[in-house]
Formats: structure tokens, sequence, C-alpha cells
């Protein structure tokens, strides 16, 4: 391992600070997003340690109201939305393709500086003060009548959605000009498919919440009426804005994630993915179908009834490609050669809460059911079993699956399973009990509560307290790793895929000689076993 | 680490970047990544254009009386400097394709004083507002019972020429490098995918005011 | 503390035709929440790679399954769908002759006008088994009016009415919560639907004494009707304008509620509870056929618990126009 790779090539903080290679710019990411998880994650331990006692005894209304706004804002827009595109997506996506980098490596490093200036913001906002409108910024409240510091948070944010839009942009002209020979769409690994089709959403979603929040701060700022009836605008008009990115936005979370499953399944299976097209396909039509429904976050909201049933039925719609995922990763499994590793307890773990998470959605789809849990526990839970369940298992999965490419490290693999099964125990605790504190009709956003509630409280803060435990081990093992893990090879896991045909961790410009790709995807057939493990 | 039959190709074609493998691939690339940034570009403003058709079909009539308190003549001769820099730009990426380095640099300086005469327009127009009392906000004046609606025209006047003027100041700073990079010769019949591209973009800058000069200027029965 | 509630009262009509939903949905998630589970358990084990099973014939695509997969999810949500739509379509629904309560939202409290005149601050008493119509506004941000043992939820807006309605089934008290993030206090804005029966509410409406220890109805007798008459005829002098023989320089509001009127410059409009308030606090906004926009503003005169009186005094106006 004397040959230079491309974190030994050049040790100066300059050679990182100003890196042109995607994989330094995705570790850098790495870094700035397990910041922010562990911001976000804290500020819900502050809130469910509150949510102990039906009484306020260990934060008052201000704080909790600014406790959960962090919350959703540090994790929506600082590290689930950037997440796997950023770290995962940005490593690997040329090496996948058989390429040196990504087309634009400049606008790359200017997307991390939008993110980390983005975040400086957001900092800033939660420093001076904080922010308690609740992510979702609802208007006249975070537009008029708030007194907290909305308009640096909301820059923060519009800055963020700069650094996206131009990853998204990066990872479409990559994926369209940048295969290596013999690398044909259909040849491409799921997990490229997968950005692809996320990367849609990010250009065309995004441009629409930064004009939302640029409008709030106009409001806020100059009094211009445009969401505030006092002042002769609309409330809901901000609804439609907001949510026409925010629910697409939700697919920006899952596509990567189910990427990450598409490569993980097939490796610990020994066995190409059953249904290749209809994987690739459901990718881009969530895409699409993705953008049509963002009314169903309104159903109450004084939307008509009739723009409420397109909505509904739509929704159940755009259920149908994941539906068609899950059943198609499943039977990957039948006939192969199971095996058990970390990252395959993940992908496991994955399906099976993604299929509860995406089921709570079909319900919440239903108007008259929509009626009763909205803005409930009962919406907490579902998005959680998404969010948390699916992106945040799937992430871990993928960062354990690419961990020795990336490191060139092995993670020790008890801790590994330990830590997996941790986190799944715990994260069934956490939520399972706020579908039925939603059903019985405890709100979200409240930190004083009937005394009826309180053991299924108890309850999820015990399942949150165990939960932050399993994410810490793995923060704990993987920087162990890297100096004590033992060295990895070119391939551990025996796996298909472009990447792995590099030295672990690769040389900066990833490939000697660019590839000629002959083989179709996940070809295992010639090569049916993991040895050593 | 590079082979040292690509260390060969690198020098003979040091516009080349690493990541690519000959200049079409590059060019096609920077090509493709311009035109999707572009369609967010049109998301973006798209929200603006989306803002004011709601509020347009609300009070039509209050649109048509603002619009009469707009400077045609000033927006007539913006409209006509703005195009006349769309023709100076595409002679600038013609003579750019044909390597003539001095046509390419006075041409794009053209075009850079024409967007520069256009801003400073745009900038004695915002001035004039100012002191009629047109700017949205505590200062805003007007005899009419429909203050409010009136407010609301403002606010998207100077929000979407804002960020049109925002568009053209960035296009300027990119328009000053290219011209940079044309003077020290490095355009030639092989790479001038830079000037092309800078072209897309000062295009669509052109066409977004092409749809704001009649829903500003234009809709007051004139 | 162990007796702890893991459903909600069914206190309703909606509540079992949402609760069958809830348990048709149940069924479906269960079921293939179980089928994925246990098959990926079971495919785990037995073609865990130290296994002797046969893996022969394995294949990577099926299109027949692919279509059948596809097709039977499909079927289910449109069932689903159809099922929620026609609840829905109920809950949206207000019966003609729904006792009409009157609720102002603001932060962060709520304020009910009972037709009758009864006030009420955070509590709402209803008799059991009549459909009971909620008109509601707010006077700052959006809240939401949600009361889980009915399944029954609605955002109260700034500027505008929402409405909902419900029938309540049983007696008790149920919570009420806000249940659309308000602001600092608003995990406080909660309050008590009480419901009674008719003969109880009825003695509660005249003033006697209330079975419930949680409130007590602040005694203002004078009926929505009447209040809104003295504002219309004496304190705001409305009358003037909208003198009842249509000679006044605006025009007669009698019988005027629910009309479809004609406006200036075009179009029409139908006269409800939206049209009215707007005309008082914007009276240009939309100018009936025929008049001048001479009619001065009350913005800022008149407070929504003013307006919903003002309604229901033009609301009682029978006639012809």
């Amino acid at each position: 391992m004397n040959e230079l790779n491309y974190i030994t090539n050049d040790y100066s903080v300059k050679s990182w600070l100003l890196t042109k290679d995607h994989k330094r710019i995705a570790l850098m990411y790495l870094i700035a997003i397990t910041f922010f998880f562990f911001l976000g994650g804290m500020a819900a331990l502050l809130m469910r340690l509150e949510l102990l006692t039906p009484q306020a005894d260990v934060v008052q209304a201000e704080t909790y109201n600014k406790l959960f706004t962090l919350h959703g804002i540090t994790m929506v827009f600082f590290f689930l939305i950037p997440g796997i595109p950023a770290v995962l997506g940005n490593f690997l996506l040329p090496l996948m393709l058989g390429a040196r980098d990504l087309a634009f490596p400049r606008l790359n490093l200017t997307s991390f500086y939008l993110y980390v200036a983005g975040a400086l913001f957001a900092l800033s906002a939660a420093i001076l003060g904080g922010v308690d409108t609740g992510w979702t910024f609802y208007t006249p409240y975070s537009s008029t009548y708030s007194n907290t510091h909305v308009i640096t948070m909301a820059v923060g944010i519009f800055i963020t959605g700069f650094s996206s839009i131009l990853t998204g942009l990066n990872f479409i002209v990559t994926t369209h000009k940048m295969r290596a020979p013999g690398l044909t769409w259909f040849r491409l690994p799921l997990f490229v498919w997968a950005h692809y089709a996320t990367s849609f959403i990010i250009l065309l979603g995004t441009p629409v919440i930064a004009i939302t929040l640029l409008l709030v701060g106009l409001e806020r700022g100059f009094h211009m009426g445009i969401f505030d009836p006092a002042l002769g605008g609309d409330p809901l008009l901000f609804q439609h804005l907001f949510w026409f990115y925010s629910h697409p936005a939700v697919y920006i979370m899952i596509l990567p994630a189910m990427g990450v499953i598409s490569e993980v399944i097939p490796c610990f299976s020994r066995k190409r993915l059953f249904g290749y097209r209809f994987v690739a396909f459901s990718s881009m039509a969530i895409a699409v179908l993705g953008f049509l429904v963002w009314g169903h976050h309104m159903f109450i909201s004084g939307q008509s009834i009739y723009a409420g049933l397109v909505f509904s039925f739509l929704s159940f719609l755009v259920a149908i490609p994941s539906a068609i995922k899950v059943f198609n990763w499943t039977a990957t499994l039948y006939k192969g050669r199971i095996y058990l590793q970390t990252p395959m307890l993940y992908a496991l773990g994955f399906i099976g809460l993604f299929t509860i998470g995406g089921l709570t959605g079909i319900m919440l789809a239903a108007l008259g059911l929509d009626a009763h849990v909205h803005d409930t526990y009962f919406i907490i839970a579902h998005f959680h079993y998404i969010m948390v369940g699916g992106t945040i298992m799937a992430y871990l999965g993928g960062i354990h699956f690419w961990w020795p490419k990336i490191s060139g490290r092995l993670y020790p693999e008890f801790w590994g399973k330990l830590s997996a099964m941790i986190v799944f125990i715990g994260f069934n605790l956490t939520f399972f009990p706020q579908f039925i504190l939603g059903y019985l009709g405890m709100p979200r956003r409240m930190h004083v509560y009937p005394p009826e509630f309180q053991v299924l409280n108890v309850l999820s803060t015990a399942g949150a307290s165990i939960l932050g435990v399993g994410y810490l081990l793995p923060l704990i093992y993987l920087i162990w790793s890297v100096f004590y893990g033992r060295k990895a090879g070119p391939n551990p896991w025996n796996a298909t895929g472009l990447e792995w045909t590099t030295t672990s961790p690769p040389p900066t410009s990833n490939f000697e000689t660019i590839p000629v790709v002959t083989e179709e995807a996940y070809d295992y057939t010639s090569r049916p076993e993991i040895p050593y493990v | 680490m590079t082979t040292h039959r690509d260390q060969k190709f690198l020098m003979s074609n040091p516009e080349l970047s690493h990541q690519f493998e000959t200049l079409d691939q590059q060019a096609e690339a920077s090509s493709l990544g311009m035109w999707v940034f572009l369609v967010t570009e049109a998301l973006f403003f798209g929200g603006l254009f989306l803002l004011y058709t709601i509020y347009r079909l609300k009070f039509p009539e209050i649109f048509m009386e603002c619009s009469k308190l707009m400077d045609l003549r000033l927006g007539a001769i913006n409209t006509g400097i703005l195009l006349t820099s769309s023709l100076t730009m595409v002679f600038a990426v013609h003579s750019s394709e044909k390597a003539e380095k001095n046509s390419t640099v006075i041409w794009i300086l053209v075009t850079m004083l024409l967007g520069i005469a256009f801003l400073s327009i745009k900038g004695f127009e915002y001035h004039q507002k100012v002191t009629e009392h047109l700017v949205p906000g505590p200062t805003f004046q007007l005899d009419s019972m429909h203050y409010r609606e009136a407010q609301i025209f403002f606010s998207l006047y100077f929000a979407m020429t804002g960020l049109h003027a925002l568009h053209m100041i960035v296009g300027l700073g990119v328009l000053a490098v290219i011209a940079a990079m044309a003077s020290a010769g490095r355009f030639t019949r092989t790479y001038s995918n830079p000037v092309h591209i800078v072209g897309l973009y000062w295009h669509f800058i052109d066409i977004i005011w092409i749809f704001l000069f009649p829903l500003l200027y234009l809709i007051g029965n004139r | 503390m162990w007796n702890f509630p893991l459903f909600p009262d069914q206190a309703s009509t909606f509540a079992p035709a949402v609760d069958s939903l809830l348990a048709f949905l149940l069924v479906v998630t269960a079921f293939f929440s179980l089928l994925i589970a246990l098959l990926i358990l079971f495919f785990a084990i037995k073609y865990h790679h130290k296994s002797v099973a046969d893996r022969r014939g394995a294949v990577d695509s099926h299109l027949p399954l692919e279509l059948v997969w596809t097709a039977i999810p499909l079927a289910i949500v449109i069932v689903v769908f159809l099922w929620g739509a026609r609840v829905f379509y109920q809950m949206k629904t207000i019966p003609s002759h729904a006792l009409e309560i009157f609720v102002v939202g603001k932060q962060w409290m709520w304020k009910i006008q009972h037709p009758e005149g009864q006030r009420e601050i955070n509590t709402l008493h209803v008799p059991m088994g009549r459909p009971i119509e909620l008109t509601m506004i707010s006077e700052d941000v959006i809240h939401d009016f949600a009361v889980p043992a009915f399944r029954i939820k609605q955002d109260v807006l700034p500027g505008r009415y929402t409405k909902q309605w419900f029938q309540a089934t049983k007696t008790g008290e149920y919570h009420l919560f806000c249940n659309q993030y308000c602001g600092t206090l608003h995990a406080q804005m909660i309050g008590t639907i009480i419901v009674m029966t008719p003969v109880d509410y009825a003695h509660w409406l005249s003033g006697g004494d209330s079975e419930s220890t949680m409130s007590s109805p602040v005694t203002g007798l004078t009926s929505l009707v009447m209040g809104g008459n003295t504002l219309f005829n004496k304190e705001f002098n409305c009358i003037s304008c909208h003198k009842h023989d249509g000679t006044g320089q605006g025009p007669s509001l009698q019988g005027l509620f629910g009309r479809k009127v004609e406006l200036e410059g075009g179009g029409f409009v139908t006269v409800d509870e939206g049209y009215i308030r707007e005309s008082i606090l914007q009276p240009n906004a939309k100018i009936v056929k025929g008049y001048k926009p001479v009619m001065p503003t009350y913005q800022g005169q008149l407070q929504e618990t003013d307006i919903t009186q003002l309604l229901a005094y033009i609301e009682s106006l029978k006639g012809s126009p």
C-alpha cells in the first residue's frame, strides 16, 4: 500500500480544501452532514426527554418550538437531502461509470462550499436564538407573526438549495456524457439510475423552494402582501408553493436510498437484481409522479374537495412503483446465496420498515382517514418510518458496504451487526407507539399533552435513547477502523461494479485506463461466493 | 495516474480537463450542463411568473392601471438594447468558432457595453420609482382605493426585474471572463465552447426580458 | 397509570366510518408487511449461503409476475381511494338543517359563539344527535379545530371562513386540540367539547347550572341575530344605505343570503359568509352590478365576533330583495 491513493496523495490542508477530487469532496460532505445529523439528533433527544411527562419540565414552550424547528430543518435540509447523493453519490458515481471525475469538478467543490455557507447561516440563526416556525414555515406565522430569526434561516436554506441544484446538474451531465465505452444505459448500476432520477427532482423542484423562501423574506422584510391575508395575500398560496418542492423532496431523500439497496441486495444474494428494468423505470416513475401529489399535505387546509380528490388519487398511484421495487428486491433473494453481513442486515431492515412506512402512506392518501390523523403523531411515525427506517438504514448500509473502498479498511463486523440490530430495535420502539398516539389524536409540535398519552410517550423516548446508542456505535467504530481496522483489498465483497476494480482506497484519477464494459450489470453467475467471510 | 500516452495527449490539448477523454466530449458535457442549468433557471423565474399570473387573474384592472405607470419609453429602449446584445453575442460565438481572436474580443466587449447600458437605464428607472414613491413598503404612496393590490404589482415588478438584473450582472462577470480568455488566445477551432455556453445563458436572460417587458409595461392598453 | 387508552372514543357518526376504513387498511398493511417480512426471513434462512438448497433455475425477470404484483396493489389502492373519498365527501357535505355555531381562533384560544348568544372560551357545549356546523375563522395565523373523538379536523384560516360539521353520538367530554402549529403557546390551545343530551343542552342554554365543572358559559343572552341587529341598525348604521326597501345607496339585504348576484364588470358570486365578510372589510373588491363603489371599509372597527353576529342577522333577513 505504498502507492498513492486519493487520501495519501497530498496531506496539506489546502489540497483538501481546494480539491477538485470528487472523492475528497465526498469525504468533506460526510463530515459536515454527520455533524448536522448529530445536531438534529440532539434536538430530538431533548424533545423526547421533555415528552417523558405531560407537563413542561425540561424546556418551556418557546424552547421546545425552536427545538422541533431545528430538528426538522437540520435533518431535512442539511442531512437527508444532501445525504446519500453528496456522500455516496459523489464518491461512487464517477467510479461506477468508469470516469475519472464528475463532469464539473470545480462546480462540485462550489456545491460543497455553498452547503457550508448555507449551513453557517442556519447555525447562526440557531445560535442567535433560533427559529420557531417549524421546518414548514407556514404563513402568516413565519412571514408576519414570528419574532425569531426567520430570514437568516431562510437565507441558509436558500443557499444550500443551490448546492443541491449544482450537484444534480453534475450528476445528470456525468451520467449522460461520461459513461465508459460499452456501459449502455441498461448496463448501469441501479444506484446510478436512482441518482439520475433524483437529480431530475432536484433540478425541477429546488428552484421553487428557493423562490418561495425568497418571497417569505420579502413579505417579512418589506411587508409585501403575498402570503398574509392581512396584507392582501393568500396563506394557501404559500402551502402550494412550499409543498410543490417539499413533496418531491421526500423522493430526493428516498430514491438514492433505494439505489443503495439495489446494490447491496444483489451482492449479498450473489444474484442479479430481479426485474432490473422494472426497478430502473420505477425510479423514473416515482420522480415524475412525485411532482403531482403535493396537495396531499393540504387535504384539510381549506383546499377544494375536488383538488383533494385529484391529489388523493395520484398519491395512491405514486405508491405503486415503490411496491414494485419492494417485490423485486424480495424476489432477488429467491434461490440466491444469502450472506448476512452488516450491509445486508441494514438492507433487509430497510425493506421491512419501508414497506410499513409506505403502507401507512396509503392510509394517509385516503381522504377520509387523513382528516383524522393529519398533523398528529401518526404522520410523524409515517415519515420517520420512511426517513429513518428507510433512508438512514440504507445510508448506514451503504456506508458499511463501501467503507472498504472509501477508507481502505474493514469495519469490525461484530460491532456492525450489533449496531444494526440496536438501531432496528430502537427505531421500532421509538416510532411504533407514535402510530397509536397519532390515532388517539395527539397533535404534533406540542410539548405538553393530556396525561393519558404518557405511557406511549415514555416507550417512545426509551426507544429513542436506544436508537441514539445504535447511531453512536458506528461513529465510534468507523473512526476506529480508519486507524486500526484491517486493511481492505480492492474487492472484499467480490462484488460486480467498476468501483470494485480499483484499489481500496482508489487512486486520485480513479482509473489508469478507462475500462471497456462488456458485461451486463450484476453478473454474479461467475462469482457465486464472497470468500473469507 | 495517467499513462505516458495520456500525458502526451494532454500536453497537445491544454484545454482538455483531466476528467474528459476528448475535447468533443468536454464540449458536449458543458453544453448539456448549461442547458440543464437554464431549465432550473426557468423553474426559478417560473415561480415568479406563476405568482404574477395568479395575482393578475385576481386583479386584472389594477394590474393594467399600474402598468400605465411604467416608463414605456425606457422599457422599449432597454428591450432594443438587449435584443441587439443577443445579436452581438451571436457574432462573438461565431468569431470564436473561427478562432478570430480580435473580433471575438470586440463583440464580447460590445455585448458587455450593451449590458451595462441596460443596467444603467434600469437603475435610472428604479431611481424614478423611488422618487415617485412606488417602492412597496412604508414609503409607498398611491392615490387609489386599490392601494394594497397596486403594491403587489410593484412588488412583482421589483422582484422580477431585480432578479433579472442580478442575472445580468452575473452575466457581465462571466462575459468578462470569456473576454479575458479570448484575449489570451485560448479559443481555437476545436475549443470555443465556453463562448457558446455563455451565449446560451445570455440569450436566456434576453428571453426572460422578452416576457417581462409586455407583462409589466404593455398591458396598460397601449 | 396502566389504564391508558390505545384507541380513541367513538363519539360521532363519522367515527365508525373512519375506523372501518382504518381496519381495512390495517389488515392490508399487516398482510403485506408480514408477507414481505416472512418471505425475507424464509429466504434468508433457506437460501443462506451455507445451506444446501436447490438453486437451479434461478431467474432474474418474470413479466407475468411483475404484472401481477403491479395489478393487485393497483386494484387495492383504487378501492381504498374510492372508500376514502366517500367518507371524506360525507364529511364535507354539510346537512342543511345543521345547527350553526361560530368559532373564532386566535393565538392562543378558541372563542365560540352559539346562535342563542352563549359565548364560550376553549369549551364547546353541543347537543347529542343533531348535526352541528362549525363556521370558523382565525384572527391571526392558521389554526386547526380538531376533535379526535369525532374524527374531525379542519384548518382555521385568517381572512376566510372554513367549515366542518359533525353529529355527536355519545355524551361526555372530549379533547379539542389546535392541530396546526400557531406559535409559542400552541400546545396550550387545548379545549373540551362537552356533549350533552338535548334536554341538558337546552337547560345549559338557558343559563342553568352546568353539569360539567370545566366551565360555565358567559351568560350573555343576546342571540347572534339580536346582536347583529343592534350592530346593523344602531351601532354602525348599515341600514342607512342598505334600506330594506332597496331605496338606499346600497342594495337591500333581504333574502339575499344564498343567492347568486351579478357583479359590476361581469361575473357572478354566491352571497355566502365569505362574500359578506369581504364586502364589509373590502367593499370595493366585488361590487354588485348597478351600484357605485361608495361603501366605506369597516376594517379595524369590527372584530371577527362582531362579523359573525352580522352574518347571523343578515342570514335571518327573509323576503325578497
